[in-house]
């Protein structure tokens, strides 16, 4: 057990990535305990989503090392690493056109057991339960993002990696989604979020890692936020 | 771009074009000297093809359509021309038309203009769709063609047109005598050799390279690409025209066999063992595959899956082609 | 009992009719399998005529090596063709993954030569025949037209086959897996989906159903090396009317244009090889992307 307390949950030391020819990630090392969030800063281009995909093992080659739980996936497949508790809710929302609600919902596979019941989805997005028929690219842009986060808590992934989950949506929504997020760390489930907006971001991260250019530059807790603002503004270029 | 940078790509241009032209005289010199050492009739047959797979190459290699259907062309030029060169009557509709037979050389453009209608209508509707379908599509209209020559009355179905009278080229050049033939064919292979070349180089080619490169951009800059596609298309039916028409001279028959979609197999095969979009590519292509086929007849139905073994282990492991492969291990443009 | 129709005999008109159906049928069961390879790999099938000749060589050679009838054809010969084509996509066309879709269609299309030339060098080029099973032989006289039982029997089962794999795959959960990858495979597979398993057994199934309308075939058309070269053309034509969008489509354009193409026989028999493709034509100017296809 002190193993498992000591170790950090995800470990990335060294990662590199690649798309065919370019080279976008340049050595990334960070690492997130188990129950955190993690929150991942950067410009656009920046690698934020790369770092996520390659964690994932979607990207076309990576060297380094990604630990979970103290296995190494590098050289896994990511089907593999789904199957370890690994799981992604893509920038895109990847809602399936040809699937209806319920599909797209059910459709991760049971990768460990301990997954949220269907119920208590439906309680976290209640606007679900009313569409389970509809095709799912034909959700509101909110109601597509729950149903990208709802079906990978069904799934019993205990780290969940959310790609810039309030873009594009409205305050309210954004706000009800911050909640989840905020539940869904007292349920024990660990997070890595990236996010351009960090007004979001501070409302829920315990730490943050600053990236640029694929690596990371700088990493502070929440509690720094305030000393860090100016920094901060520095790297965001806002 | 810098003053270098224009400098040093006019330099590649140049050394492009050098390596093009001594490539050119050294296979235009092999070809007049080749009748001394090679079967003047295989020859012929093979330049026949060459230019048949030089004209398929010009959609596949350079506007990056893939044609299941090029044997159409080939075989109504040749039937029309065969047709023209022996019996010349033209029966349309209320048209009856009977010329007798006429020179060889009228009787070749009369095949080259069929194809080219032929590739107006067929182009028209196959342009219609992209990639997968436009293989598919020009596969089932060139069946349909197949159809059409094996009901039509001129085309004696099974039979074929045979005996076609080589006859006298503008009237004078002796086409009977075989070194004379093979200098006639020679000529019309490297004058289509050479207009695929200038084609490709002009500014109407660099409009095709960039619909095979990316078609959205090519519109979003204004090109109607399918008036473009179309184009290629019907220069491309033509000179296919062009060795179908001169191979039923050359031949004296046409038959369903160039009609058949085997030989729209063959003309890929030919353009793949080559070469996809090199200009030397398609000839070398298409002389080892009608050298193949000739030492190989004995063996029947096998030579078919030797053929198709041939296609399997190009796609898996040499996409380049043999020209396409020189040219990348020399760094040359072929 | 003869009620001329246009001056055609009712019995010649449902006979073609049948016919039509069951010509539907093939159309529609290989159309089905070209769908649903195209949607998973990105792949026009070319070897798919000469995988349906294969399922009914297989149907021939169960019956006289093994002494296996038709009922075990009908269960095995998908089984082993599906099989072969789990090699073929093991082999050769998973290396094609992220190549332009032409490599696909130019490697399968020398596939089909392979596979043709052997069973030609073998064979010839005529037929073996293979009888209809005693159960199905004879027919029934409905009045209007005679039915013969097996004839009946292939368009039922073939019906059969096409709703059971729509049901597969538009309402069942493994279904909703290959829709969703074929969408986004990158996506399916970070769910912990194997979707390199799903695509190879994909391309057997797909191939399977070839195998399957081969079978079927075998009674009727007897058992030819060349059955498939011919027929997978009109059934690209068909694939191009119908667009590969949809599998309900599929089947419906399938056995539409059988249909058309039977009662074209009897009206106007000269363009019975040639109306698919007029077919194809007129739909091409009239909605380029086919009847059920979704992209302009």
């Amino acid at each position: 057990m002190l193993d498992t307390a000591s170790r950090p949950f995800l470990e990335v030391a060294g990662l590199e990535s690649w798309y065919g020819e370019s080279h976008i990630l340049h050595g990334v090392d960070f690492n997130v305990r188990r129950g955190e969030v993690v929150t991942l800063l950067g410009r656009n281009g920046a690698g934020k989503t790369t770092t996520l995909k390659s964690i994932m093992g979607m990207v076309g080659k990576r060297k380094g090392s990604v630990r979970f739980e103290g296995t190494e996936t590098i050289g896994l497949s990511s089907d593999k690493i789904a199957r370890l508790g690994v799981a992604l809710c893509p920038e895109e929302r990847g809602i399936f056109s040809s699937l209806n609600v319920q599909e797209n919902l059910m459709l991760p596979p049971q990768v460990k057991p301990g997954g949220l019941p269907v119920e208590q989805i439906f309680e976290l997005f209640p606007n679900l339960k009313e569409r389970l028929s509809s095709q799912g690219t034909k959700l509101s842009g909110g109601e597509q993002q729950m149903l990208a986060i709802g079906r990978i808590l069904r799934t019993g992934a205990t780290l969940l990696m959310l790609d810039e989950p309030t873009e594009g949506l409205a305050p309210v929504i954004i706000e009800q989604i911050g909640h989840t997020i905020g539940r869904l760390k007292a349920q024990g489930f660990t997070i890595l979020l990236v996010e351009q907006n960090f007004r979001f971001a501070s409302t829920v991260a315990d730490r943050y890692y600053v990236m640029e250019h694929g690596k990371i530059i700088d990493s502070f807790a929440n509690s720094e936020l305030a000393a860090n603002m100016d920094k901060l503004h520095e790297y965001l270029g806002v | 771009m810098t003053a270098q940078a224009i400098t040093s790509s006019a330099a590649i241009d140049a050394a492009k074009r050098r390596d093009e032209m001594i490539a050119f005289a050294v296979m235009a010199l092999f070809l007049l000297v080749a009748p001394a050492i090679i079967y003047p009739f295989f020859l012929m047959q093979a330049l026949c093809f060459a230019l048949f797979a030089c004209a398929f190459n010009l959609l596949i290699g350079y506007v990056g359509l893939l044609s299941f259907g090029h044997a159409m062309f080939l075989g109504l030029a040749g039937y029309v021309s065969a047709h023209m060169a022996k019996t010349g009557a033209v029966d349309i509709g209320p048209l009856h038309l009977h010329f007798g037979p006429v020179d060889p050389v009228l009787a070749i453009v009369c095949g080259v203009a069929a194809s080219a209608v032929l590739g107006v209508i067929t182009g028209a509707l196959a342009i219609r769709r992209q990639g997968i379908y436009f293989a598919m599509i020009t596969l089932a209209l060139s069946q349909m063609i197949y159809f059409f020559c094996l009901q039509a009355p001129f085309t004696h179905g099974e039979d074929g047109i045979q005996g076609v009278p080589q006859g006298k080229a503008f009237g004078l050049i002796d086409l009977s005598h075989q070194t004379t033939m093979y200098y006639f064919v020679l000529a019309v292979f490297l004058a289509g050799f050479l207009m695929i070349h200038r084609i490709i180089n002009s500014p109407f080619g660099d409009v095709l390279k960039s619909i095979r490169e990316n078609e959205p951009r090519a519109i979003s800059l204004g090109y109607k690409t399918d008036q473009y596609k179309l184009a290629a298309f019907v220069l491309s039916a033509a000179l296919v025209g062009l060795a179908g028409a001169t191979k039923s001279i050359v031949a004296q028959n046409a038959s369903l066999t160039d009609v058949e979609n085997a030989m729209s197999g063959q003309v890929i095969l030919m353009t793949l063992v080559g070469g996809l979009g090199t200009f030397f590519g398609p000839v070398v292509g298409a002389f080892i595959i009608i050298a193949m086929q000739n030492y190989l007849a004995g063996f029947g139905q096998w030579v078919t899956v030797i053929q198709g073994a041939i296609f399997v282990a190009c796609v898996l492991a040499f996409r380049r082609g043999i020209i396409g492969e020189i040219a990348h291990r020399l760094g040359l443009s072929l | 009992m003869m009620i001329p129709l246009l001056n055609i005999p009712t019995q010649a008109l449902f006979g073609q009719l049948l016919l039509g159906l069951i010509n539907g049928a093939f159309y529609a069961l290989l159309s089905l399998g070209l769908a649903v390879i195209f949607g998973m790999l990105n792949i026009v099938n070319f070897a798919h005529g000469a995988l349906y000749m294969v399922g009914a060589f297989v149907a021939y050679f169960l019956l006289n090596i093994a002494g296996l009838g038709y009922w075990w054809a009908l269960i095995l010969a998908p089984i082993i063709v599906g099989a072969f084509g789990i090699f073929i996509e093991r082999s050769m066309l998973q290396w094609l993954a992220g190549l332009d879709h032409l490599y696909g269609l130019l490697l399968t299309f020398g596939l089909a030569l392979v596979i043709q030339g052997v069973f030609q060098a073998e064979f010839g080029s005529s037929g073996l025949p293979y009888s209809i099973p005693p159960a199905l032989q004879g027919g029934q006289n409905l009045g209007f037209m005679y039915l013969p039982k097996y004839r009946g029997w292939v368009v039922i089962f073939s019906l059969f086959v096409c709703i059971a794999t729509w049901y597969l795959i538009e309402k069942t959960k493994l279904g909703a897996y290959l829709r969703a990858a074929t969408e986004n495979p990158q996506l399916v597979r970070a769910f912990g989906v194997n979707v390199p398993l799903m695509i190879t057994l994909t391309y057997g199934f797909g191939v399977a159903l070839a195998a399957l309308a081969g079978v079927l075939a075998a009674p009727i058309n007897q058992v030819r090396p060349l059955m498939g070269a011919e027929f997978i053309i009109v059934v690209f034509a068909v694939v191009v009317i119908g667009g590969m969008g949809s599998i309900m489509g599929s089947v419906v354009t399938g056995f539409m244009l059988g249909v058309i193409e039977g009662l074209t026989k009897v009206f106007y028999p000269e363009a019975s090889n040639t109306v698919v493709f007029v077919i194809m034509a007129i739909v091409l100017l009239i909605k380029p992307a086919g009847l059920f296809g979704r992209t302009a």
